[in-house]
């Protein structure tokens, strides 16, 4: 595998990227609302100053004409400049990757660490009450949509109980040089433990709220790999070899349970990436997904089409990496 | 390969050596959604030092549920309800988890049915080899020491046991493997230890004919070799002919013959022992017709106290119904059947 499959998989992008970009340019250019009247808002301006602007933007020019144009300039590296921030959209991106990246890893950290123990467990107290109540709340977890979820643990522990900070990254009193330009590594790079501290109290919540699904969903299938893995004849050999309980079940019943596992945590993190947007929403994350929300309404279709553009990009790679994930674990499958 | 013959230990039960491992009235069930399943009812069975039994019978018979009660591998729905299970002398059923494990694999060690499925395929052979050495080696020396001299006998295991260049063999994975090979590689695994009783589950059922006979002879020479006793569960007679000292033949959780194993196959006192026999076809005489045993194995819920075969015996009497112990049946033999003794007085 390696270097040729992972050009075949860049290319496999070509064809992808040229349909995500069409539908996304059609749907923005049927929706209702126009990026020049919004951007004027009351102000009170001439018709050739609106007109000036509509050129400026380009606006000016028919839907297919703009298309062609767009992808002219996305093949040179070039995505156009934001309407809002006037400024080139990678540029803005860029400055709202890190908050994205950082909510995204930890509430996938959050997920792993929480839910392939409690599958293995439900998995070993089969038809116990633990497993029938890890059932019950993975079934809440997979069906509770991400703002109901999120607009209640922010009224429990941010407006009712005081614990944790309702909305943003950090508190402005805390300044942290950035280095990865992710604040938690940063801040202990640093060694700045309170703006650590600051930072952790704040993405808490927002990472609980995005990570409780995938949380559910991978419990449930570490769940039920394990059960059938600890029906093979490998387990049972194992067994009547001797060996100590715990060997049998870390060593050979979740190695190859984690099989699935792994596959389903990679392209759930596909989807985290939806997630992101109601999550950086509710809680006034500065990241990538606000700033598509806040993009869309605005009509700032460059930027809209920019960011949907990183997203597929993204998830295909997620895909390749699930793949690479699947035949590190599993030496039966070469790629 | 070279396949010593030991003294059959069969003669007459007062000068047998003690039992490696002694089966006394062994009763497994299992809960099922019909009801329990008595899987094994009352099974009685001694396995000699140094020789090979062989323990046969069709599917649910109860071959297997025995000696996955004597390995202490009957889980959940099912449990070993009575009976003792004497390893020199000690019941294993009172063994706790721990006590139990420090055993199985190192005086007890087992093989199943298909090496394919028996070994784990995300882990390498070595370590499959490795993990049972260190689990039970305690003479082995701590650290680096340790590691090599458990590393220089699992080569030494996979050499006996007839795989080329072991050494660099070890990372490998079971799928690099043949049939053959793997199999071989899982009576390594199993023999590590050098057990005292090797319990083989159908060791030749997933394999092709001329492999089937390589593992046999391969099994013969190192039971020969370490002195070993192996119990040998299969559902052919001939396997059991050729390799068997002794005999058990096993009918819907009971034994229902036992005795050496020329005796039993030349002399059979059982029907269902008879039956067995009729149902192999004979390449020396094709004319010979195959004559299947009729019917099926009876449920094993809820069984009257009588005879379990009547339903499938050709030679049932009305007094079969009253159901029937072993009998004594010549030396060293015995059998569940009413017309023994009728034979001997008539």
């Amino acid at each position: 595998m390696t270097l040729g499959k992972f050009i075949e998989r860049l290319a496999q992008l070509v064809p992808v990227l040229l349909g995500v970009s069409l539908i996304v340019f059609l749907m923005m250019s049927l929706t209702p609302g126009d990026p020049v009247e919004i951007m004027l808002g009351d102000q009170h301006v001439t018709p050739e100053q609106e007109q000036a602007l509509r050129h400026d933007l380009g606006l000016d020019r028919p839907p297919h004409e703009r298309f062609l144009v767009f992808i002219g300039n996305a093949l040179q590296g070039d995505f156009g400049t934001s309407f809002y921030h006037r400024r080139p959209v990678g540029e803005v991106i860029a400055e709202r990757l890190p908050a994205t990246i950082e909510l995204t890893l930890v509430a996938m950290i959050l997920a792993l660490v929480t839910a392939i123990p409690l599958g293995v467990l439900a998995a070993v107290k089969k038809s116990t009450i633990f497993d029938k109540a890890s059932t019950v709340g993975s079934l809440l977890g997979v069906s509770m949509p991400h703002f109901w979820f999120g607009i209640l643990l922010l009224m429990l522990f941010a407006v009712h109980l005081h614990w944790l900070p309702v909305a943003g990254r950090i508190d402005y009193e805390y300044q942290v040089e950035p280095i990865t330009h992710l604040l938690l590594v940063d801040s202990l790079l640093r060694g700045n433990i309170a703006a650590f501290g600051n930072a952790l109290s704040h993405i808490i919540l927002p990472a609980l709220t995005l990570g409780l699904a995938m949380g559910a969903i991978l419990m449930r299938v570490t769940r039920t790999s394990m059960l059938e893995v600890m029906r093979a004849d490998y387990v049972r050999f194992a067994e009547a070899k001797g060996l100590a309980r715990h060997r049998i079940l870390f060593r050979h019943a979740l190695k190859n349970a984690l099989i699935p596992t792994v596959t389903v945590a990679a392209l759930e993190t596909g989807t985290l990436l939806g997630g992101n947007m109601i999550v950086e929403t509710i809680f006034g994350w500065p990241g990538l997904g606000r700033l598509v929300v806040e993009s869309i309404f605005q009509r700032n279709y460059p930027l809209v089409q920019a960011a949907v553009l990183f997203y597929a990009v993204t998830y295909v790679m997620l895909n390749f990496l699930a793949d690479i994930l699947y035949t590190i674990l599993n030496p039966r499958v070469k790629l | 390969m070279t396949t010593t013959t030991l003294p059959r230990p069969d003669t007459a039960a007062g000068d047998r050596p003690e039992p490696v491992l002694s089966v006394r009235d062994l009763r497994t069930a299992f809960k099922t959604s019909h009801g329990i399943v008595r899987a094994v009812s009352g099974v009685s069975l001694d396995v000699y030092p140094g020789e090979c039994l062989g323990v046969v019978g069709e599917s649910g018979s109860g071959k297997s549920v025995t000696f996955a009660s004597v390995m202490g591998l009957v889980k959940k729905p099912g449990w070993v309800e009575d009976g003792e299970i004497l390893y020199r002398g000690r019941d294993l059923t009172r063994l706790s988890d721990r006590e139990l494990r420090a055993l199985r694999g190192k005086d007890i060690a087992m093989t199943m049915q298909d090496a394919l499925t028996a070994l784990n395929p995300a882990l390498t052979v070595g370590e499959q080899i490795l993990e049972v050495l260190r689990a039970h080696a305690d003479d082995l020396p701590r650290g680096r020491a340790g590691r090599a001299e458990a590393r220089r006998r699992a080569v030494e295991m996979l050499d006996l046991v007839g795989i080329p260049s072991p050494a660099d063999r070890l990372n490998e994975y079971p799928h690099q493997f043949s049939g053959g090979m793997r199999q071989r590689i899982m009576i390594a695994i199993a023999l590590a230890c050098r057990p005292r009783l090797l319990i083989a589950d159908e060791p030749t059922t997933a394999l092709d004919v001329t492999i089937q006979a390589q593992v046999l002879e391969l099994i013969a020479d190192i039971r020969a070799r370490l002195g070993m006793s192996v119990v040998l569960i299969t559902h052919d007679l001939g396997v059991v002919a050729e390799h068997c000292d002794r005999v058990v033949v096993m009918y819907a959780g009971q034994v229902v013959e036992t005795g050496p194993t020329r005796a039993v196959i030349s002399d059979p006192k059982h029907p269902y022992t008879q039956g067995l026999l009729d149902s192999i076809p004979r390449l020396s005489d094709l004319s010979h017709p195959i004559r299947p045993i009729q019917g099926q194995v009876p449920e094993l819920i809820d069984l009257p106290p009588e005879c379990r075969f009547i339903g499938r015996c050709p030679k049932r009497t009305p007094d079969c119904r009253t159901g029937i112990d072993m009998r004594p049946a010549g030396p060293g033999r015995a059998a569940r059947c009413i017309l023994v003794g009728e034979e001997t007085e008539a």
